[in-house]
């Protein structure tokens, strides 16, 4: 039962490694609190807009930089199935607020002290498993539903990523200008 | 160097070039991308197997996250448990070197609004977390695989999630909180460390 439980000890080791980076950094950014996270969604705190969108823009140009110069060998698109991705986000929106935590940042907000993300894990767990059990009546149902493939924007409009990676890029500035102007206290570098 | 670990709280600019600088790595060296939320479907398939192996064997969502082996899905501990169970180290280092470290079960912004009861705060916290991978392994992704990793790949997958996700999230936090202090900035201290 256990012969293939654990993968080779260098991908673990170097999973473990991000985990401990992206850890880090998520607390440092102050985004693994429910305040913040909840605050986000009132348009009273736009700490987590600003913490991804920037990791957006300065991922994409990375990552396509790296592929044009085939540095990678390709790029690890999630399939578009609309239907599922749009009914899962609105699924997702319900819990996060009243989690105050996404998965990853509950993880994280458990290493802070956050006991309530303890809490919130459990469920996850227990959602987790209810949805395997749930998942052969909705891959019959919904996941046809506007089921287009692994896509990219670039893909489906013939276009250049870079003309979004510009565009994301413009609008990030420019709503990160129009942000720091309004908030009174500066931000801390 | 030590005392910029030391502060309590970090830029989220330069959080976001770290995260996006993360990115990088993980494809660069592992070909993957950063993701957090699979892994529930795995240790919850690894508890299922524990009371019904048969049963989790032969569940058609383990079988499609993790692949089918001889005799079905496993229990199975891969890169991105690893990365999961890191991240609490990580935050746990960031917290304490930087002083922000507290036990916490009631947030204060919870508190404002639904008063001190810890029974109260876990019960949603419970169902919160039960509803939000609900929603993530419906939608293919939380907001790591699908916000940040997708959403910088451009995949209309992702974008479509995030969309959808943070106008559900304002539609919750107007009916959880009253549209009464929406828009206002929040004080540093009640919204920060």
């Amino acid at each position: 039962m256990f012969e293939h439980f654990f993968a080779d000890p260098k991908t673990l080791l170097l999973g473990a490694i991000t985990g401990l980076v992206f850890g880090f950094l998520l607390q440092k950014g102050g985004v693994t609190r429910y305040n913040v996270i909840v605050n986000q969604f009132r348009f009273k705190d736009f700490t987590v807009l600003k913490t991804m969108l920037t990791a957006i823009v300065v991922g994409a140009i990375g990552i396509y930089a790296m592929l044009q110069l085939g540095m990678i060998k390709g790029l690890s698109v999630k399939g578009a199935e609309l239907a599922m991705n749009a009914g899962g986000g609105l699924i997702f929106g319900v819990g996060m607020v009243l989690l105050g935590y996404c998965p990853g940042t509950a993880l994280a907000a458990v290493g802070q002290g956050s006991r309530d993300a303890i809490v919130g894990i459990v469920g996850a767990l227990v959602g987790a498993a209810v949805y395997a059990e749930v998942y052969p009546l909705l891959a019959r149902t919904v996941e046809p539903i506007g089921k287009l493939g692994k896509i990219t924007f670039a893909d489906a409009t013939h276009a250049s990523p870079w003309w979004f990676i510009v565009g994301l890029a413009i609008v990030a500035v420019a709503l990160f200008t129009w942000l720091e102007r309004r908030e009174r206290r500066p931000v801390t570098a | 160097m030590l005392g910029y670990l030391r502060k309590p709280q970090w830029s989220p600019y330069i959080v976001g070039i770290g995260i996006g600088g993360l990115s990088w790595c993980t494809f660069y060296f592992m070909e993957k991308a950063l993701g957090t939320s699979t892994s529930f479907v795995g240790a919850a398939g690894s508890g299922v197997c524990a009371i019904a192996p048969d049963h989790a064997a032969s569940n058609a969502y383990y079988l499609k996250e993790y692949g089918a082996k001889a005799g079905g899905f496993k229990p199975i501990f891969d890169w991105q448990m690893a990365l999961d169970f890191a991240l609490v180290a990580g935050a746990f280092l960031a917290a304490w070197l930087g002083g922000t470290f507290r036990k916490e079960r009631v947030p204060t912004v919870w508190a404002e609004r639904f008063g001190p009861s810890v029974a109260k705060r876990y019960a949603a916290a419970f169902i919160g977390g039960f509803i939000l991978i609900f929603g993530a392994r419906m939608a293919g992704g939380c907001t790591s695989g699908h916000g940040i990793s997708g959403g910088l790949q451009l995949a209309v997958s992702s974008w479509t999630f995030f969309i959808s996700m943070f106008i559900s999230g304002i539609l919750t936090a107007v009916a959880l909180f009253g549209t009464g202090s929406f828009g206002k900035l929040a004080t540093s201290e009640v919204s920060r460390v």
